[in-house]
């Protein structure tokens, strides 16, 4: 019981120093290559969090959709926007100070709140198996949830259309129209 | 693997069971991570090298021992050996970090692959979903290692190289999805155990989508868009020599061997065959013995293609997969769903005829309607050059 | 259970004020699109960790926390669309250039 405790704990530390540190890469990193890099290390330390908080389908679920195609996409509209992340740029605005403080004060409220508050913990019989089988989640999205499922999948038809309607080159229509809808 | 623990805490006993499963497993990793890439691409290159020789009317390898099986140590070393150049206008952390990644990418998938019975790294709920989360670092890869290189062929294959892989993803994840719909689960233990009759019999169309899909996301020839050398000199890692050249190339042989072996474990039974089980130690190693024999079957349908077809152009690659792939396998969850909602399928042997049935269906009716509009493109094309009179 | 919930609401409100920060302090329309991203997360680990320490039985944490991913996945996609438009037209993806409601 203490290993794990020791382990757990010696996990979390690692997974912070991943997410926060890779967080503020992000932010911070002149170069937005590498920023986008940085989130990809941050968003696999969010990852590391859900396996220790025992949701393995949803640490899955992150990598295949945030670091597999969220990461993604954004690297490759850098690449294609690329004129304006040659180094030396100044990626930062020149309010970036209050929006330091501003931050910084947020923060401050945020954990504030969080440490003064008295969180309705479940009872220790309870906390102990939380072993929530894939099959249980399915049946949850199409039944009980079903409507917000149903929503979040005409969201991303929208999404889907939406983005190839916008990002679609106008004008200059190629001769075979349909040889350019890959993407 | 669990037997294994069982023995370890019997035959020592200060061994406590925690420490047992932590060494097993440790051990495991280390073979896969250390001992598996050798072993992998020593073999399969020579393999492909003599496949393709023959296909091709040739030899193969003969000087390095006899029949040259010594090929692969020779190259190895010779891989070792070259000067590791790295372009001077390349961004130097990311360009190190790719071929890492690119390796650790393939041989991550390990985890989830079910080589024997009872031997699994990690038997997860998610199993398969895993595998297809875990082959999105490969397109991470590519990316880091075609934008660092300040090269713009390796640039150019790093965009073809995602824009196939993603399109190829989607065919990939529909199979594997008619394979979850008839075993009922994403456990990869549990997908083997439902395939009392080989998937592959009963859904061949989602098997054939998956191969081609897995040819595309490995990038073999005839979809091997991303390093076609006589356009792009060797795509995404033009700029990479010597041992770095040699991770991306342990990495490509990795997911060679890994995409062979989910499509044994998912269409054609994996470790299953007659004598193997998980009860005792013959069984076991019959089951690994079958899974390679299975795995090195698929990898030479891959290389038999390979020395068959040639290059497709980056167009058609794309067209292929959103247009032909994509929809059969659409339809294909559709009606591989209704086929088993059937009222008639009370026993297993006629749900298996329902779901041969609707996969012979969906492929025939794919076909023809791909022939009639490609005789309408066909003839509307022949009008357009013949003028429009 | 090893990590008392405070702390993980405080790593993930950390992470939501670094993104914050990064949508504030961006000049870059990408980057802005990075922070957000981070502030996503830090709600999903909350969710998460919520349902982990309060309602372990219920499933609503983690189908929240899916839906939030699938609403991240569609606001990439159009984001990034409508960057990669504005940048075709304007050549520049900086949000302080990008000032105009028609051109």
């Amino acid at each position: 019981m203490i290993i794990e405790h020791a382990v757990q704990i010696f996990a979390f530390v690692i997974l912070t120093l991943m997410t926060l540190g890779g967080g503020l890469a992000v932010v911070t990193s002149r170069n937005l290559f590498h920023a986008a890099l940085f989130l990809i290390l941050s968003l696999a330390g969010a990852m590391g969090y859900y396996v220790l908080l025992d949701a393995g389908f949803l640490a899955v679920v992150q990598l295949l959709i945030y670091i597999g195609a969220i990461s993604i996409l954004i690297l490759f509209s850098i690449m294609l926007t690329r004129g304006l992340m040659m180094p030396g740029q100044v990626q930062r605005n020149e309010q970036w100070w209050i929006a330091a403080l501003v931050v910084f004060l947020t923060f401050v409220v945020l954990v504030v709140t969080m440490w003064q508050t008295v969180w309705p913990i479940a009872d220790t019989e309870a906390l102990r198996a939380p072993n929530i089988a894939i099959a249980q989640l399915g049946a949850a999205l199409v039944g009980p949830y079903a409507i917000p499922f149903e929503v979040i999948s005409a969201l991303l038809l929208v999404a889907l259309v939406g983005a190839i309607v916008l990002a679609r080159e106008e004008g200059n229509q190629p001769a075979r129209a349909d040889a350019e809808t890959g993407e | 693997m669990e037997a294994l623990i069982d023995w370890l805490v019997t035959t020592f006993p200060p061994l406590s069971e925690g420490l047992a499963r932590f060494i097993v497993y440790v051990l495991y990793s280390a073979i896969l991570a250390f001992v598996a890439p050798v072993i992998i691409v020593v073999a399969y290159t020579y393999m492909e090298r003599k496949v393709l020789a023959r296909i091709q009317d040739r030899i193969g390898p003969n000087r390095a021992g006899p029949l040259g099986i010594f090929q692969g140590f020779a190259d190895a070393i010779k891989m070792l050996t070259k000067e590791d150049v790295t372009p001077v206008c390349a961004d130097r952390v990311v360009f190190n970090l790719a071929p890492i990644l690119a390796t650790i990418a393939a041989i991550l998938v390990f985890a989830v692959l079910p080589v024997a019975p009872g031997v699994i790294g990690a038997d997860l709920q998610a199993g398969i979903l895993y595998v297809v989360a875990v082959g999105a670092l490969s397109e991470v890869a590519a990316l880091m290692a075609g934008w660092s290189s300040r090269n713009k062929f390796a640039l150019l294959g790093a965009y073809r190289a995602v824009a196939q892989l993603i399109a190829y993803e989607i065919p990939i994840v529909l199979a594997i999805l008619v394979v979850v719909m008839v075993a009922g689960s994403m456990q990869m233990s549990a997908i083997v155990a439902a395939q009392d009759v080989p998937f592959v019999l009963v859904l061949p169309v989602a098997f054939l989508i998956f191969l081609v899909a897995s040819i595309a996301e490995i990038g073999r020839s005839p979809f091997d868009l991303l390093e076609a050398e006589s356009e792009i000199v060797a795509g995404f890692h033009t700029e990479y020599s010597g041992m770095k050249f040699a991770f991306f190339f342990i990495g490509e042989y990795m997911h060679l061997f890994a995409s062979a072996g989910i499509a044994t474990t998912l269409f054609l039974g994996g470790w299953r065959g007659p004598f193997a089980g998980p009860d005792s130690w013959l069984g076991v190693l019959l089951g690994f013995i079958y899974f390679v024999i299975k795995t090195t079957a698929v990898i030479w349908v891959m290389m038999w293609v390979r020395g068959t077809l040639f290059r497709i152009r980056i167009d058609h690659l794309l067209d292929f997969a959103w247009k032909f792939l994509v929809p059969l396998g659409l339809i294909l969850v559709v009606t591989v769903a209704v086929a088993l909602k059937l009222p008639v399928i009370g026993t297993s042997g006629l749900r298996w005829v329902a779901l041969l049935v609707a996969n012979v269906v969906t492929a025939l009716l794919m076909m023809l309607s791909v022939s009639i509009l490609a005789r309408r493109s066909r003839s509307a094309a022949l009008r357009e050059v013949a003028g429009v009179e | 259970m090893a990590i008392p919930l405070p702390w993980w609401l405080t790593v993930a409100a950390a992470l939501f004020a670094i993104g914050l920060y990064g949508v504030l302090s961006r000049r870059n329309a990408i980057g802005v699109l990075l922070g957000i991203e981070l502030m996503l997360n830090a709600a999903n680990i909350n969710l998460v960790a919520f349902w982990r320490y309060i309602t372990p039985q219920a499933l609503t944490g983690q189908v929240f926390a899916i839906f939030v991913i699938g609403i991240a996945a569609a606001e990439a996609a159009a984001g990034l669309a409508i960057i990669i438009s504005a940048y075709r037209r304007r050549r520049t993806v900086v949000v302080d250039e990008l000032d105009t409601m028609r051109w």
